[in-house]
């Protein structure tokens, strides 16, 4: 692909829109594989692919949600190669997610990036675009490729599955349930990655 | 959100959403309302986008100018 049909002004305007959404990519990667160097890894891949595509973005329309879809795809063929080991960093996770000082309680966040992580993939996506990152369903239906229907039946899903965790405390706290919840999710990921022709979106 | 959920007499922060205490007596609430942790997950996700931006983007941001 040549990139030479855009201007120096629609590059310029196409890099400062790609700049403004690094820290979104970085939080929904972090979402996605729980390891902040990784997901960082996967940013910065999703955001290669990005430019290298940035013929096929509309001037206008949502920089996010765009390039969500790219680091989306990026994460699927990841895991699929078997890169991300899913070896959870709790001494990362714990200073990264750690309430800000003067809290008195502290948040849990780690807890509850734990049990997001337990989650199946499609459904953590679901929960993280919605619940985490404010996009509608249907926002969230275009990212992944599927019926509105099937983010609401996920997103509600996913809620009733970490209420069940988050209430009940039963979430994993040992790496090796992470390891263990990996592995599922490995194995679901195929079904995720064949069944809702991804590739065909922005490739 | 739902301060009446909060049981815990150290549980005053206004910010602490995520409430990891059983509540077993509000099961047949669960399909009708956000739970408290609902907060929590938007925090996650907002704590990750308010991190200074680590040199390693800016470094790619200016590849990319080279390539283009």
């Amino acid at each position: 692909m040549s990139e030479s049909k855009r201007t120096p002004t629609e590059k310029a305007d196409f890099k400062r829109e790609l700049t403004e959404v690094i820290p979104h990519l970085r939080a929904f990667a972090r979402g996605l594989c729980g390891r902040p160097d990784m997901a960082d890894d996967l940013v910065q891949e999703a955001m290669m692919k990005a430019w290298a595509a940035q013929e096929r973005f509309e001037p206008g329309t949502s920089m996010r949600a765009w390039t969500f879809v790219i680091l989306r795809n990026a994460y699927l063929t990841d895991m699929r190669r078997n890169r991300f080991r899913g070896e959870y960093d709790e001494n990362v996770a714990e200073r990264i997610l750690t309430a800000p000082a003067g809290q008195e309680e502290p948040l849990h966040l780690s807890d509850m990036h734990r049990a997001l992580l337990t989650l199946p993939p499609e459904r953590r996506e679901a929960l993280l675009l919605v619940g985490a990152g404010g996009f509608s369903y249907e926002e969230a239906a275009s990212i992944c490729g599927c019926a509105v229907g099937t983010i609401k039946s996920r997103v509600g899903r996913a809620r009733a599955a970490l209420t069940s965790m988050m209430e009940d405390g039963d979430i994993p706290r040992r790496s090796t349930d992470d390891a263990a919840a990996h592995y599922a999710i490995l194995q679901e990921l195929d079904l995720v990655a064949s069944g809702n022709g991804l590739a065909s979106k922005t490739r | 959100m739902e301060p009446d959920k909060k049981k815990r007499a150290t549980d005053s922060s206004e910010n602490a959403k995520v409430n990891l205490q059983p509540a077993g007596s509000h099961k047949g609430h669960r399909a009708e309302r956000h739970p408290e942790w609902t907060n929590g997950l938007r925090r996650l996700y907002d704590s990750v986008v308010a991190e200074p931006l680590p040199d390693s983007f800016k470094e790619l941001l200016s590849r990319l100018d080279e390539k283009s």
